[in-house]
């Protein structure tokens, strides 16, 4: 028998929620939806609302830049168990990048704007938030910069 | 084949015959050498290195990147990056270059039987462990979980992709492999090889963890396996320092209180845990 897992259970067991208590879990399920895309399909586009995050439950997501006359950039993937999204919570509220999916996704999306309502409206809550996503925030940046310092590049004899 | 004959006057190059060069990158290149004597032969260990001496030009330390259970035939990979590399990437096959060892400490792979193996490697570092993996595979019984985490500057930079994509169709080994810059044709993954550790199907606990590639990656490398659990004596890292003389005698390679040629190039991170961030050294 398939037993499927509830958005409910799968926010409780990821990481990321962790040390939430049961009625933010709750709070945080309920603007929780289940998404699906196909290869090649974009999660969101550079300059649109960033009205959403989203946990990657199955498949990789590609961050990417677009360029005129040449391929577009990926800055990083996004893979099983990640967070990926945090221009819901910075203004203006629009993505910076876009996602596309690399192969199928099954991806968790939060409604951000139910979010910051909830998050306004209880600091604390908020401020558990924020603290998580200054972490996944954090460990991007290390990432990027690494990235940056084209580690393998030419050495010497 | 007696590694003690080959070591009796280590500073003495015998020649060995090229037997092919074939380019791996743009600017990599492996070459394939079989002793001009056979009683010049030698055995190795995975992760020791041998001097190659392109005659007129100068002598540089290579890995030992081909199989120890053939060591009829050396393997090195290098990349083309100075005067020696590339007058070496210029001679053919039949031409004789002059070799110098096996030196130098081994990958511990005999001390990891029964335990998982979590290899973290990037660009070229992939060739000094790649004697490893095969002295793995070929008592692959032996082992817990096998994961390899490769990681890359481009799609373009990955070095034995054929024999990564060999090795992650079989059943029993974890491949991962990730680079750093990529278009949207490249279907893999994009971002450091230190975020695959925290995917690697292994029991920090009970892992032997090989590391090896620039001394940066190294460094945040062992950093996420520490995050993971992995206690620093059972990491290993392999350094790369200006090894001249290879048997501890010049003091060029010298890491504090150890010969990175001698002591080294493969170390247990405990031992150079406090060195391993130092500027200077």
């Amino acid at each position: 028998m398939v037993q499927e897992i509830g958005l409910d259970q799968l926010i409780r067991e990821h990481p990321f929620f962790e040390g939430f208590d049961d009625a933010a879990l709750e709070l945080i399920a309920g603007c929780a939806a289940n998404e699906r895309f196909d290869a090649g399909q974009y999660v969101f586009r550079e300059g649109q609302p960033a009205d959403k995050f989203y946990m990657v439950r199955h498949g990789t997501v590609a961050l990417e830049v677009r360029a005129p006359g040449r391929d577009s950039i990926v800055l990083q993937t996004c893979d099983d168990g990640d967070v990926m999204g945090w221009s819901w919570l910075v203004p203006p509220f629009r993505w910076k990048w876009d996602a596309r999916a690399v192969k199928l996704c099954r991806l968790v999306s939060f409604d951000g704007i139910c979010l910051r309502g909830k998050l306004d409206a209880d600091p604390a809550l908020g401020y558990a938030m924020y603290k998580r996503f200054v972490r996944v925030i954090a460990e991007r940046l290390a990432h990027a910069r690494l990235q940056m310092l084209d580690m393998y590049g030419v050495g010497k004899e | 084949m007696d590694q003690a004959i080959a070591l009796k006057d280590p500073m003495v190059p015998a020649p060995f015959r090229i037997e092919r060069v074939r380019k791996e990158l743009s600017d990599t290149f492996t070459i394939d050498l079989v002793p001009a004597e056979r009683r010049r032969a030698f055995s190795f260990l995975p992760g020791q290195f041998n001097m190659l001496y392109v005659f007129g030009v100068g002598e540089i330390p290579v890995s030992i990147s081909g199989d120890p259970a053939d060591p009829e035939t050396i393997v090195h990979t290098t990349r083309a990056v100075g005067t020696v590399t590339n007058a070496m990437w210029k001679l053919g096959a039949g031409q004789t270059i002059g070799v110098r060892g096996p030196f130098g400490t081994s990958w511990p792979v005999e001390k990891a039987e029964g335990l998982d193996v979590v290899i973290v490697t990037g660009g070229i570092g992939l060739a000094p462990l790649r004697p490893a993996i095969y002295q793995i595979l070929s008592n692959r019984a032996a082992f817990g979980n096998v994961c390899i985490l490769y990681g890359a500057r481009t799609p373009e930079d990955i070095l034995y992709r054929k024999e990564l994509e060999k090795w992650r169709g079989q059943f029993d080994l974890q491949v991962d492999v990730t680079v750093d810059y990529a278009t949207g044709r490249w279907a893999g993954r994009v971002g450091v090889v230190t975020k695959l550790v925290g995917r690697g199907g292994f029991d920090p606990h009970q892992t032997v963890a090989l590391v090896c590639g620039p001394e940066i990656m190294m460094r945040f490398a062992v950093e996420a396996l520490a995050e993971r659990g992995v206690p620093n004596e059972r990491i290993y890292v392999s350094l790369e320092r200006n090894m001249k003389c290879g048997i501890g005698f010049c003091g060029h390679c010298q890491l504090g209180g150890d010969f990175v040629c001698k002591d080294g190039p493969i170390f247990g991170y405990d031992q150079i845990a406090d060195r391993f961030s130092i500027q200077e050294l």
